[in-house]
């Protein structure tokens, strides 16, 4: 991967595009909050693809929501910075979120099949987006949705249809073509293809990536399908309740996984080549996380936490492991890993 | 459109249905309506009206013809708004007492119908919008409090407090003594006037469920994911709020309209009768009292189809409002 960060004229300091320094993310109030983001740390370079990956339930469409500062009450940042090109958007007016939403960073959701409004024509929610944020006439707009749809592979005469006249796929790439509509430096993409079947969901990628050649935008691309990051992401990074637990260069998360968990995912899945291993994934279920386990919050599940190793046991069990950098851009939590090893 | 003739389809069957259970109703009840309604005519009214004991048989039976006969020229007699002439408004036939009732109703049922969509809708969804604000806090249970109390219970309190006590409201008639209806100023101001009280009393009998409902249903739209990707969009918060959210929302309580309007039409009697209003409601319980068949029969017939009438206007704007159902 290289890092090739073109700074913005404006900007002070040399940061990334996006970075999220101990982010902490809360849902409900009271004495035991769930903590769904727990101090992540996460940098993203312009036009780099970032993988966040891990198990449904463990904080990564908070994440998402979080960068775009659309979280719903009872969900609240309870500490931490997000800063994008170095402007902490935390202490933004709303204004100027609403300014920054859509223009800087735009997102395909979850089930982006429910994305559209099903009482609006296509068109008008891509004019919706644009005239939030620049003067441009309905008609110029319109015909701006018409380009921006045939880029996706879809006849630009659909602008007039409702979401319910089209298929999964052509919906999905109509939220794609909405979400470059204003030309954003990132696209968080959260869970694009899940609804989809497999066939469909290569060919949009495929164009995602194709568009990204073009536009040079950034991606946060989060699913839990880690075979679909090995391809795809420059970066990947894998989230454990709530935490941050590995981060490292796609190829050699493959190659070199650290974390146990990261090691468990990998294995859940089979090989794209090579010869069939068995599968075993992880056993046992994510904590809760009003009341997480102490320590490394991954100790109940880890196959390396063993009472007869007792020294290890007790830090596994009390200490929270940290991020620690075992090789450039390789970044492991977990006690088994000694800092600066291989 | 598919969908469209379904439903009228439907209407046509529940007009069917509710014209034959009209025709039904005065033959299956005990003693003689024909009796009752030709003792309130003396024999010279009834030598001027010659064919009237005909269509009144018709109407409500005792005659020699077969049923089915009957039925027949029962539906003739209704096709042409023939429904003879009202005995307690004699020599008026039925048709012009209600063409002169009849719109005092649909302009009282009308408007405050329309408002308390209006306002309930409109209540329910800022509600939904900020939960636990202002609005849902406070305006939100005094609807409900309100709406809780039947209507002719919340119209007397207000015949008696805003009425009698603090005199802000004319406290019965359609309009001022003395007037006489006609297209001119005065008359209109004055029937606008004397409609305000009653039209308050629906709005606060009313309002408080399309309220709830749109509430309730805004809530979960406000879940759906259009609405985030509004919000992430960089629309306006009152642009998601109406244009994504409450647009949506606003589709099942419309389909809950049927049950809420026919409520309100038997409420109307209730609310006519407390006011003097004299619209149809009143006509109908004063008919029911009088003896009146003919006018009580027509009148039930023109409320059913101003029920189905309704619907039909709400599934027309079903239509408009929601692209799905066009295509479907």
């Amino acid at each position: 991967m290289t890092i090739l960060v073109e700074q913005p004229s404006g900007s002070r300091r040399k940061t990334g595009l996006l970075e999220l320094r101990g982010l902490a993310v809360e849902y409900g109030f009271g004495p035991r909050p769930a903590r769904a983001v727990d101090g992540v740390d996460l940098a993203l370079q312009e036009g780099e693809v970032l993988g966040l990956a891990g198990e449904s339930g463990c904080g990564k469409t908070t994440i998402a929501n979080a960068v775009l500062q659309i979280l719903r009450p009872p969900a609240r940042i309870a500490a931490g910075s997000i800063l994008f090109e170095g402007e902490d958007i935390l202490g933004k007016s709303t204004d100027d979120l609403r300014r920054y939403r859509w223009r800087n960073v735009s997102m395909v959701l979850q089930s982006a099949m429910n994305a559209l409004n099903p009482v609006m024509r296509v068109g008008d929610q891509f004019v919706d987006a644009m005239r939030a944020h620049e003067k441009i006439n309905r008609k110029r707009a319109l015909a701006r949705a018409g380009e921006l749809l045939e880029l996706v592979g879809i006849d630009h005469r659909r602008v007039s249809s409702y979401p319910h006249q089209l298929s999964g796929g052509m919906r999905q790439r109509v939220v794609i073509a909405m979400a470059l509509s204003l030309e954003p430096e990132l696209i968080i993409l959260d869970e694009p293809t899940t609804a989809l079947d497999v066939v469909v969901q290569r060919e949009i990628l495929q164009q995602v990536e194709a568009l990204k050649r073009d536009f040079g935008f950034a991606v946060l691309f989060i699913t839990h399908d880690l075979s679909l990051l090995l391809e795809f992401a420059d970066r990947i990074a894998i989230m454990y309740a709530g935490e941050i637990v590995e981060t490292a260069p796609a190829a050699r998360l493959a190659e070199n996984p650290q974390h146990p968990y990261t090691q468990g995912l990998l294995r859940s899945f089979p090989p794209l080549s090579g010869p069939l291993t068995p599968l075993t994934g992880i056993p046992g279920s994510p904590p809760d996380l009003r009341d997480p386990p102490t320590g490394c919050r991954f100790h109940p599940r880890c196959p390396h936490c063993l009472p007869e190793q007792a020294d290890l046991y007790r830090r596994q069990t009390t200490e929270r492991p940290t991020l620690r950098v075992i090789e450039q851009g390789h970044e492991v939590a977990c006690h088994l890993v000694a800092e600066g090893a291989e | 459109m598919r969908w469209f003739a379904r439903r009228l389809v439907f209407y046509v069957f529940a007009l069917w249905v509710a014209l034959t259970i009209n025709f039904l109703l005065p033959r299956m009840m005990p003693g003689s309506p024909i009796d009752g309604i030709l003792q309130h005519l003396t024999p010279a009214q009834l030598a001027a009206n010659p064919g009237i004991v005909k269509t009144y048989e018709a109407l409500v039976g005792g005659g020699n013809n077969s049923i089915w006969q009957d039925y027949i020229t029962y539906l003739s007699r209704i096709v042409h708004l023939d429904f003879g002439v009202s005995t307690s408004h004699y020599p008026a036939p039925v048709s012009q007492v209600i063409g002169q009732t009849l719109p005092y109703s649909i302009f009282l049922v009308g408007v405050a119908f329309f408002l308390s969509f209006l306002i309930g809708t409109g209540i329910g969804m800022f509600a939904a919008w900020r939960r636990g604000g202002a609005v849902d806090n406070i305006l939100v249970p005094t609807f409900m409090a309100l709406s809780a109390f039947p209507a002719f219970f919340t119209a007397l309190l207000g015949l008696y407090f805003l009425g009698l006590k603090a005199g802000w409201f004319p406290i019965q008639h359609a309009y001022d003594n003395g007037l006489s209806p006609g297209f001119n100023w005065e008359f209109l101001s004055s029937a606008f006037r004397h409609a305000q009280l009653p039209i308050l009393v629906i709005l606060a009998a009313y309002t408080g469920g399309w309220m709830l409902n749109m509430r309730t249903v805004m809530i979960n739209t406000i879940g759906e994911d259009y609405v985030t990707m509004a919000h992430a969009k960089g629309l306006s918060d009152r642009r998601v709020m109406t244009w994504y959210a409450g647009r949506n929302a606003i589709l099942p309580p419309l389909n809950g309209f049927a049950a809420l309007f026919a409520s309100a039409v038997g409420g109307l009697v209730f609310i006519e009768y407390i006011f003097s209003y004299p619209g149809a409601g009143l006509t109908l319980q004063q008919a029911v009292l009088g003896n009146d068949y003919a006018l009580a029969q027509a009148l039930l017939v023109v409320l059913s189809v101003c029920v189905i009438v309704a619907n039909l206007l709400m599934d027309v704007l079903n239509l408009i409002l929601d692209p799905r159902l066009r295509t479907g």
